[in-house]
């Protein structure tokens, strides 16, 4: 294979050999090459295949604009999809693989849609594959997708890190060429905090590329000057591999930088990427500008690029794009190319111009005027070109210029548009205020002299400006160079979603003519270039095409982010259990050894059951209920949100924030509260204990103690900050256990100091700080879920397993079992207890058939809007049991209520079964249901139907307590 | 966003809650006469454009509800009070 390595010049190493593979075979380049410019340099151009047609392409650009070369790169996990080879900095043992090909780069089937072009044009989407509708999903989808897909994902994780981090400064400069290094030094110097961001791998900008002149020693030299001092300054941070990304509310930024893309794998310990958010005082834009590919036949042929991407690749990198070139331009630094290929020994056959004069130097090459580009020749190459007055010249390369683009995406972030600039032909960014301006030829200032003006003058942040250095500009003159309409082949517009010039104009006429709908119906500004190259011209066609002015149609949106961002940098470290944290309770290790099934709820991992050898949840579950029922049982209740409350009007807070009354509480004693939303509909249940005339401990369910939390500090602070009240969460600081069953008293009393338990003592609903074990201090509350004669238990955390396995060994003579939440669950609906299923949201107190714990006496959360009609309506769902009326008969939760003789329709339901339980007790499938009036039907036999899961069967409406309704094993 | 909170500093916006407009009273009155103010408070809220005091939970740092005084359409923020100094206050910031 020819090389393609100039003999002398550009940043690399030529001591260095890297060995890397593209698609399966071997290359080598060196230390400061890319991807991109190690393959011109070995003579490969076709780097990838377009989207829709499967065209052979080469690169376009030599950054982050480019369309084409898009590659897979690595393997395994390491994978990823879509990168650009121009972006892709090469190190040893790199391995990347073309896309969108089969079976081959070089042949490829899907080439064949080129015939059938026709039916590719502007909403081909639209138009073909509308009929027969049902084809869309099963059919057409699919094959589309196979067929125009970009890269593939791996589907194994990502092995390697990601970090996010915070920075702040006074000033952030975007961008290191001449205007980012000027605005960084003048900040710099006045002493301000200095962050100078870039997405390039080396510091330095245009002048990494262009052959300039600044200060008497050339553009590079001068670079490096200022980028010494810099880096020797405390309050300088300079961050290479950096992409700002977005412009955010507050002057924050968000930026990609790529600390670890550039090696084989990253070390250990460090990220791959990090994520920062940069928090600037003032920030200056000093991105640059863009250079615009020219719409003519051929265009996409590999060997067609950027004229300064062709300059970039033999300046920067040592790598001709070519041994004979054309260059096609409409403005003045098309001439720099023919300039610089000819000082690096490359043979430059022309420089074809657009215009009727030019004032810049050609350097002695033929310039032919007003003539263009019509056609180039070649399919995975280039071999030669025709222009418009017929004339065809051999050449392997073709340098293309259409004029330059301001980067003002960051500037329009947060929502303003760019400005058209009849001046230099270019969108320039809108007013976005003192904090952060544009500035160089990102604001349109094109020649040197002025970017570096710009930047010292928008850099400064106190004192005098900076003194500007000399330089050499060169010449910048432009004219309107979009589509040569005389191109019999395809004209691309927008290369990495094949859309040509003609589909514009095509969509004009179809009714597509607001840009933004143009885009849509092309495709055009799409993918991950988002239109970086094919934008302008888009629009100037459009344009002309609608008889408008540039002006007129204006621009699409522009939206973060500037360049794809991968999702681990999104993601950061939070993945898997660092995402969401598991929270195991102080008794979770007893319950651990017992052989404890957990079940995640929320974040608890809580004891669901103990099964015994060969048991399934159910029969776990039963036996744990029969056990505690006719002996003792433990359960571990210590995900129940506890809050302490202390204060002179804790009482009256209390009062405030539960419907039922709490300041009338004697000391010493639990009382079941109801806490409803300010709309009247219940929020949170749970027992609150009054331990001293100012002090209570409250208890919310295990779902909403952050939210009561929340809500209580709300209350407090922003409704009734006249109460003397503090309170705090302390549901992590115990360790809560339930002790129930007729034996629960006998086996406490054995771990109980001193006090000797009776219903004297310790009577029904009683709070009592007391000590266990010898001097451990606790909490014993007489409180029943189960409606067994209960307890709970609270300690402080740490002796929480202690303490557990302390009842288990008191209670091993009664037959103790430890009991999950599954046999918590059926007791409670054998006992007809609301939970979550039944406070859902929806109901109202009177709903759950506790609308007497209402107080009349006072103001308190949802009392007023609880009155409206709607919630009191006797006709409203409220709580029933439901049995089944052939006991053997299996019910489940969600089925519909009907009456008996209606068919199951929306206006015929009644209500549906919130919670279902197998009761050991009563053996049969019991049920809590939220029935219309259910109140007043009991003893109604309906019909309890599933039609999710096809089963039905006849039931009946019941009282919610199945299970001793007397309620005498409470008091046994 | 940056929110400056009166007791932890300019904290990132990611760290707060907010439930919406702070100027709306809670009506003390349980006269049944008063139920369309009560209406109002629980369900009616503007959308204005422009100045806009809301409230935000500082969850993630000292807990404390505050009121932000920003713009909805710039996101430009003004201020930030306690929610206790803003009732206390009558309701402004």
């Amino acid at each position: 294979m020819t090389s393609f390595r100039l003999d002398k010049g550009g940043l690399i190493d030529r001591s260095s050999e890297l060995n890397f593979t593209f698609d399966g075979k071997a290359f080598t380049g060196h230390q400061g090459d890319t991807l991109a410019s190690a393959l011109i340099a070995n003579g490969v151009h076709l780097m990838g295949r377009s989207f829709k047609y499967h065209r052979p392409r080469g690169v376009i650009s030599a950054g982050a604009s480019e369309p084409n070369a898009l590659v897979e790169l690595r393997d395994g996990g390491r994978k990823e999809a879509n990168t650009r080879a121009t972006m892709v900095e090469l190190y040893d043992g790199l391995i990347a693989n073309s896309q969108n090909r089969w079976p081959s780069l070089d042949f490829d089937l899907g080439a064949v849609n080129s015939l059938a072009s026709s039916m590719f044009v502007a909403g081909f989407y639209y138009k073909t594959f509308m009929w027969p509708k049902s084809f869309w999903e099963k059919i057409y989808e699919p094959i589309i997708r196979k067929a125009a897909g970009l890269g593939t994902a791996s589907k194994l994780p990502d092995p390697d890190k990601y970090e996010k981090a915070y920075a702040h400064c006074d000033m952030l400069v975007i961008g290191s060429g001449p205007t980012g290094l000027m605005a960084a030094l003048a900040a710099a110097r006045s002493g301000g905090r200095v962050i100078l961001g870039d997405e390039g791998s080396a510091l330095g900008g245009s002048l990494l590329s262009e052959r300039e002149e600044i200060a008497g020693v050339s553009g590079y030299n001068w670079a490096q000057g200022v980028l010494a001092e810099l880096a020797s300054m405390p309050n300088v941070t300079l961050m290479p591999r950096t992409t700002v990304v977005g412009w955010f509310d507050g002057n924050i930024f968000g930026a990609i930088e790529r600390v670890n893309d550039h090696v084989i794998a990253p070390s250990p310990y460090e990220p791959r990427q990090r994520y920062w958010r940069i928090i600037a005082k003032r920030a200056v834009l000093a991105a640059g500008a863009e250079e615009r590919p020219v719409a003519f036949g051929g265009n996409d042929v590999p060997g067609v690029m950027l004229a300064s991407a062709m300059r970039t690749y033999a300046n920067r990198y040592a790598a001709a794009a070519g041994k004979s070139v054309v260059v096609f331009t409409g403005n003045d630094s098309g001439y720099r190319t023919a300039r610089d290929m000819q000082a690096h020994g490359v043979h430059v056959e022309a420089i074809i111009d657009s215009r009727t004069e030019s004032k810049a130097d050609a350097g002695g090459v033929p310039v032919l005027r007003e003539r263009m580009i019509a056609n180039v020749s070649g399919g995975k190459g280039v071999a030669g070109v025709e222009l418009t007055d017929h004339t065809k010249i051999s050449c392997d390369a073709v340098a293309m210029s259409g004029g330059w683009s301001p980067i003002v995406n960051l500037a329009c972030h947060r929502g303003a548009k760019p400005a058209w600039n009849e001046a230099i032909l270019g969108f320039v960014p809108p007013e976005t205020g003192k904090a952060f301006v544009a500035a160089g030829s990102a604001a349109g200032r094109m020649l040197l002299s002025e970017c570096l003006a710009d930047g010292a003058s928008k850099g400064t942040l106190a004192g005098k400006a900076l003194a500007v250095p000399k330089c050499r500009d060169e010449a910048f003159a432009v004219s309107p160079l979009w589509w040569v309409k005389q191109s019999t082949g395809k004209a691309f517009v927008d290369y990495q979603n094949d859309s040509t010039a003609k589909d514009l104009p095509l969509a004009a006429q179809e009714g597509y003519k607001d840009i933004e709908l143009a885009k849509r119906y092309t495709t055009t500004g799409m993918a991950t270039d988002q239109g970086k190259l094919g934008n302008v011209n888009a629009i100037a066609i459009l344009a002309e095409a609608t008889g408008k002015s540039i002006e007129q149609v204006g621009t699409t949106t522009f939206r973060p982010f500037y360049t794809p961002v991968a999702f681990g940098a999104f993601a950061g470290p939070f993945t898997g259990h660092h995402f969401q944290p598991v929270r195991k309770t102080p008794l979770h290790d007893w319950a651990d050894e017992l052989g404890a099934v957990f079940v995640e709820t929320g974040l608890w991992m809580r004891s669901s059951w103990f099964p015994l050898a060969g048991e399934d949840w159910l029969a776990s579950a039963s036996r744990e209920v029969l056990a505690t029922r006719n002996g003792v049982g433990i359960c571990d209740v210590s995900t129940l949100g506890k809050i302490d409350v202390q204060g002179r009007d804790a009482g009256a807070f209390l009062d405030r924030l539960y419907c039922n009354t709490f300041s009338t509480l004697a000391v010493g004693k639990a009382r079941y509260g109801l806490m409803l939303r300010e709309d009247g509909i219940v929020y949170d249940d749970g027992t609150t204990s009054r331990l001293a005339d100012d002090h209570y401990v409250m208890t919310t369910t295990t779902a909403n103690a952050a939210r009561v939390m929340a809500q209580m500090e709300f209350a407090h602070q922003a409704l009734f900050p006249e109460l003397d009240v503090t309170y705090v969460s302390v549901t992590e600081q115990w360790a809560q256990m339930a002790v129930a069953g007729p034996k629960s008293r006998a086996t406490l009393q054995k771990i109980v100091d001193d006090l000797v338990m009776s219903d004297e003592t310790v009577p029904y609903m009683a709070a009592k700080e007391v000590t266990v074990l010898g001097g451990v201090p606790a909490r014993l509350f007489r409180l029943s879920f189960s409606g067994e004669h209960a307890y709970e238990l609270a300690v402080p955390a740490d002796y929480g397993n202690m303490a557990a396995r302390a009842i288990c060994q008191a209670g091993e003579e009664f037959g103790i079992v430890p009991y999950g939440v599954e046999a918590l669950s059926i007791m409670r609906v054998e006992k007809g207890h609301v939970a979550g299923g039944e406070l859902n949201g929806t109901t109202t107190a009177a709903d759950l058939g506790l609308g007497k714990m209402m107080s009349t006496k006072k103001d308190y959360i949802g009392r007023m809007m609880a009155m409206r009609e709607g919630l009191t309506d006797t006709n409203r769902q409220c709580v029933v049991g439901i049995r089944p009326v052939e006991p053997g008969d299996r019910i489940r939760s969600g089925a519909h209520i009907l009456k008996l003789d209606d068919k199951p329709s929306m206006a015929n339901d009644q209500g549906y079964l919130s919670s279902v339980a197998w009761s050991p007790m009563l053996n049969m499938w019991i049920a809590l249901a939220l029935v219309s009036n259910g109140r007043a039907r009991h003893g109604e036999r309906v019909r309890v139907w599933d039609g999710l899961r096809g089963h039905e069967t006849i039931g009946e409406i019941c009282d919610p307590v199945h299970f001793d309704r007397e309620n005498k094993r409470l008091h046994a | 966003m940056l929110i400056p909170c009166p007791h932890c500093g300019t904290r990132p916006v990611e760290e707060f809650t907010f439930l919406g407009d702070a100027s709306v009273k809670r009506p003390t009155s349980n006269d049944p006469a008063s139920m369309d103010q009560w209406f109002d408070y629980v369900y009616l809220r503007d959308n204005p454009k422009g100045r806009f005091d809301e409230y935000a939970h500082h969850a993630g740092g000292c807990r404390a509800w505050l009121v932000v005084s920003r713009n909805t359409a710039t996101h430009e923020v003004y201020g930030c009070v306690t929610a206790r100094d803003y009732a206390k206050a009558g309701g402004k910031s």
